[in-house]
């Protein structure tokens, strides 16, 4: 089946603005997405090992203000995200299991850099308290400083970077 | 008046509901603009594609000036609004640890959740390292706890800092961004690739 053309940027971009207005709306907060990939961590840690987190520090300074970790506004909106990007995917018929590279690398290496990303990404949420929806998107859209700190420096790196890891991309 | 959660006109149930709901929104407008896809993410970076600033950018425009037009029309209360905390060096550093993130994996969360309902499956990769990566930071807590705490300013805002108006700031805000498109539509032009089709409206 053909795919159908994705959006309009400008137009996907005034529909996020949209949403991200909404959600301050309803909540006070913006959007958000490693805060629901933490929650499921910790869950999962208190989970497979309650010992080590009754007497690790930083696990109940956590707990003590997230209570149910699962139970959070960030986890329901991501679970929302995998049904919304589901659906549309579906209309537009992208649905398919895929691994998605640039023709010069094979999958092993796309898979490898993949999670080595992914290792980053997710510690740099944490040390940066938020990742690109939560800091540098919501941050800029409430005018904080950190808002803007953070979108300058997830892009400005990742430009500067660009030129060595361009293999995997064009 | 909102936020509706802030004020008690909602439960806290009704509030999680809401977040499922407006989830719903953003996962379908990422995946219609091909958020879901990590070449086109990272086009970003070499200019074939600008998506990811085009669509960034209107969102930062619509979202300020939607939230200036609700605050000015008392529909929701500016000052009860969350506003992201500034730790100088974690902010920087997390963010530089994330840029790197995002040019070896081609996604960010959001993005990488985005992508994995449709079946890219190295954004299913991505999100089992972005797990092993929180896992590294809550296990080793102590270890840079300093760093992360260091040069608290506090929630500033930068309207505030500057002695501006939210107005003029946000009017600041669209003139970056509208530079910011002429930047994007030109690089499309120039770093076009033979073995890339934009395939958008």
């Amino acid at each position: 089946m053909e795919q159908k053309k994705y959006m309009n940027p400008y137009l996907g971009g005034a529909l996020l603005g949209l949403v991200l207005v909404a959600a301050f709306w309803v909540s006070g907060r913006g959007l958000g997405a490693s805060g629901a990939a933490k929650s499921v961590v910790v869950t999962g840690v208190k989970t497979i090992a309650p010992a080590h987190v009754e007497k690790t520090a930083f696990y109940q300074d956590y707990l003590k203000t997230h209570t149910n970790p699962m139970k959070d506004w960030l986890v329901f909106q991501m679970m929302g995200v995998i049904v919304g990007g589901f659906l549309s995917g579906a209309i537009a018929g992208r649905l398919k299991f895929t691994v998605e590279r640039s023709p010069k690398i094979t999958n092993k290496t796309r898979l490898i850099f993949a999670v080595l990303g992914g290792i980053f990404f997710g510690f740099g949420s944490q040390l940066g308290r938020g990742c690109t929806s939560g800091s540098a998107l919501t941050g800029m859209a409430v005018l904080s400083l950190s808002g803007f700190l953070s979108m300058a420096a997830i892009f400005g790196t990742a430009f500067a970077l660009a030129y060595f890891a361009r293999k995997l991309w064009i | 008046m909102g936020p509706l959660v802030v004020y008690e006109i909602i439960s806290e149930n009704v509030n999680l509901f809401l977040a499922f709901i407006i989830g719903i929104g953003f996962g379908f407008v990422l995946e219609s603009n091909g958020f879901s896809s990590s070449r086109r993410l990272a086009g970003m970076f070499y200019g074939y594609d600008t998506t990811v600033l085009k669509v960034f950018f209107t969102a930062a425009i619509v979202g300020s000036v939607g939230l200036l037009f609700l605050g000015l029309f008392k529909w929701i209360d500016l000052s009860s609004i969350y506003i992201n905390p500034t730790y100088l060096w974690s902010t920087l550093g997390g963010g530089v640890v994330m840029g790197a993130g995002f040019i070896m994996g081609g996604y960010c969360p959001g993005t990488s959740f985005c992508a994995a309902s449709i079946g890219k499956l190295d954004a299913l990769a991505f999100i089992g390292g972005m797990f092993i990566g929180i896992l590294i930071f809550t296990e080793g807590y102590p270890l840079w706890e300093g760093f992360y705490n260091a040069k608290f300013m506090g929630s500033p805002v930068i309207s505030e800092m500057l002695g501006a108006s939210r107005g003029f700031l946000t009017l600041l805000v669209i003139l970056v961004a509208l530079g910011m498109f002429w930047v994007g539509e030109w690089a499309e032009k120039k770093f076009a690739r033979d073995d890339y089709k934009l395939n958008q409206k």
